[in-house]
């Protein structure tokens, strides 16, 4: 069995350098149609082909946040000020935190138009528990946290025995769940929550001692280059082919930039919020359990291919289910951001835009509507456009009006980019 | 093709046999007391015409279906399957002829789906990649890169990666719906190489084609149904296409055999 026919005979036939050469090969490279890539330069050029193929990943939001900030420096010079910075981070969380479930949604290739409602729904029970009733914080947040969880299964449920299709559950949740919000506010229809409460303290007050937070990005820097270096180890304990030292120095070093100059620019005012931590922690985990999870494969293969996935054994059901409920339970906990950081929850919190920014900014972000392909940092980009001209508009002293016009021009702009890089993926056989 | 006689190491018990199945949907007789014994080592040809109750036979054996009646002894035991998970787990392995990847996953994803080897609670990518090399080199499969999309892969290739994933449950018996339809020449004959690895390591392989040629090719035995029944199996080195054709239309005076034999007579007096 292990001497196979035809397979072997043309290696035997070739030369003997050559077979040598092969047999140094790792396991991976031995394929003489491979177009050889090595070291730093061969990184460099494959991921030039990837993007050429329209295998773009988070560039195209990552050029847009770039121009978006260059164009409101360029009308206000304070826009790119620490103190407006953190500002923007702390306006970008709650719709980060919701826009997160949408990612995990969109990458099933359902939808979830009631994160907004949902989240309104959150900060209203939290309100009344919490102010009115006078439970303790942490039950008030868990009941609120809870009541998403309950909200997404009962929308998995309703997809996955009835089959109605997501658009049209959380459509009726939208409105539903509006209603309920309304009724549980009751006739005041505005509560204010304490100034003095720890929700409120966390939301608004809580930043990171600037000594705190450079000793973070030293600490996630290092587990970054020790994972990699340990990846390495194994790859080739494997025969399989890895990276090279310096590569993995360079992303390193890259990466410490990336987060020493926020972190820079951030301390020059209050710092990094706690809130916003929370927010970056929630993107890792979620990329985490993506990536290297069952649970996040077993999305990733439904949203890509439902039968398929269904006949490798993998539980559908499960996996619908599960989704939904970690969108619901995350829009819940973006309404609670939302409301401590606002300080009150009236009629109109999780309204108006709240929906479309959260559902944006995962599209932005370069997660496809077309399904089984997205990244949890999407969320955070994403998040990162919508509320940067939401800020930079206000800045101005423009209204509403031209946000709203804005926004859905960058949105159109990231749909299409979206749907030509899928054509062109599958023109380059990357779909 | 090469004559290949069953090598003496392999075991040639025969590991699956069905016994007077039948199944009926509504008006129809799909299958009448079905008699089939396959071997471990050999491949046997399902062929048939269209509706002759092949893919329904399969469907069967895969616990897709349940027969209404009849017996099937698998290993030596009779065994009743009920969800094609459970013939998964016994040992049947079923490659659709719809292959069902997930274009959006690399060559490993799509091997491992649903099984996926861990570390822990993470997933253990090196190893799964390391032993898919290794699955891969077994077959003699020509898959350039594990870490590309299915997408970015050719017709044959995406059978090779259907096939080698029905190989990792361990399985005895290996079903396999029409693996070269809509293949070109070169993808086919690297498609009935793959058959030949099965064969080689001892599996029992069940191969539904219409392909006349490739049955010849790569079959040991033939199994034809006609209307839901049994027509007849031939031993491939002792038999010539004809008869097979013959055994699937039910009828020895036929356009097919009529051409094969005047070429035949045609080839006798030119030479």
């Amino acid at each position: 069995m292990s001497t196979p026919v035809d397979g072997s005979k043309a290696p035997v036939q070739d030369t003997v350098p050559e077979a040598q050469e092969a047999a140094a090969l790792p396991a991976d490279l031995q394929d003489e149609r491979l177009i050889a890539s090595n070291g730093v330069s061969g990184a460099i050029s494959a991921f030039t082909s990837r993007l050429r193929s329209g295998d773009l990943g988070s560039v195209p939001v990552v050029v847009g946040l770039v121009i978006i900030w260059a164009v409101f420096q360029i009308a206000n010079s304070s826009f790119l000020s620490s103190r407006n910075l953190v500002n923007l981070t702390l306006q970008t969380t709650s719709v980060g935190v919701i826009a997160l479930g949408i990612v995990l949604v969109l990458l099933l290739g359902e939808i979830d138009l009631s994160v907004g409602s949902v989240s309104g729904l959150a900060g209203a029970v939290l309100g009344v528990t919490f102010v009115n009733k006078g439970w303790p914080l942490l039950l008030s947040l868990v009941v609120s946290a809870l009541l998403g969880l309950v909200i997404g299964l009962f929308y998995g449920a309703l997809y996955t025995r009835f089959g109605v299709p997501s658009f049209v559950i959380t459509l009726a949740g939208l409105l539903g769940f509006l209603g309920l919000q309304l009724l549980v506010l009751g006739k005041e229809g505005t509560l204010n929550i304490p100034f003095d409460s720890g929700i409120v303290k966390f939301a608004t007050q809580s930043f990171l001692s600037p000594a705190l937070a450079y000793g973070l990005v030293a600490v996630v820097v290092a587990a970054y280059a020790l994972s990699r270096l340990r990846n390495r180890g194994a790859r080739a304990a494997a025969g399989l082919s890895t990276a090279p030292t310096a590569m993995i120095a360079i992303k390193a070093a890259a990466l410490a930039l990336v987060l020493l100059i926020p972190v820079l620019v951030l301390n020059g005012d209050r710092g990094v919020s706690s809130m916003f931590l929370l927010f970056v922690a929630l993107v890792l985990a979620t990329d985490f359990m993506i990536r290297r999870t069952r649970w996040g494969r077993s999305v990733v293969a439904v949203g890509g291919n439902v039968e398929a996935a269904r006949r490798a054994g993998i539980n559908v059901r499960f996996i619908y289910l599960s989704v939904f409920a970690a969108c619901s339970t995350f829009a819940a906990v973006g309404g609670i951001l939302a409301t401590a950081r606002l300080i009150a929850v009236n009629q109109s919190t999780g309204g108006g835009d709240t929906n479309l920014n959260a559902i944006a900014a995962a599209v932005i972000g370069g997660t496809s509507l077309f399904g089984g392909r997205g990244s949890a940092y999407s969320a955070l980009l994403g998040a990162l456009v919508i509320m940067s001209i939401s800020n930079g508009l206000a800045l101005l002293s423009l209204d509403s009006s031209v946000r709203y016009m804005v926004t859905a021009g960058v949105l159109l702009v990231a749909v299409t980019i979206d749907s030509l890089s899928r054509r062109s993926r599958q023109a380059h056989g990357r779909a | 093709m090469t004559v290949t006689p069953t090598p003496a190491t392999v075991g040639t018990g025969t590991v699956l046999s069905l016994r007077g199945v039948s199944k009926r949907f509504g008006a129809v007789q799909a299958l009448k007391n079905i008699e089939l014994d396959v071997r471990a080592g050999e491949v046997l040809a399902l062929v048939g015409d269209n509706g002759a109750g092949k893919s329904t036979l399969v469907k069967t054996i895969a616990g897709v279906y349940t027969a209404d009646d009849g017996s099937m002894v698998f290993d030596g035991a009779e065994v009743r399957v009920g969800s094609p998970a459970e013939a998964q787990q016994l040992g049947i392995a079923t490659v659709f002829q719809d292959l069902a990847l997930c274009d959006n996953l690399d060559v490993v994803a799509n091997l491992y789906l649903g099984r996926e080897l861990r570390n822990g609670k993470v997933l253990d990518e090196v190893e799964m990649e390391r032993s898919s090399w290794e699955l891969l080199r077994q077959l003699s499969a020509k898959i350039p890169s594990v870490r590309i999309p299915v997408a970015s892969l050719s017709g044959g290739q995406r059978q090779t990666v259907a096939i080698a994933r029905s190989l990792l449950g361990q399985p005895k018996v290996v079903m396999l719906d029409e693996p070269t339809a809509a293949l070109g020449v070169a993808q086919t004959a690297e498609v009935l190489n793959l058959v030949e690895r099965l064969r080689e390591r001892g599996l029992a392989v069940i191969l539904i084609s219409h392909n006349m040629a490739d049955v010849m090719a790569v079959a040991d035995r033939v199994a034809v149904l006609r209307l839901g029944r049994n027509n007849g199996v031939f031993t491939v080195s002792e038999t010539k296409s004809q008869d097979i054709i013959a055994a699937i239309t039910g009828a020895t005076d036929n356009a097919v055999s009529e051409r094969a034999a005047r070429r035949t007579r045609q080839e006798g007096s030119a030479s």
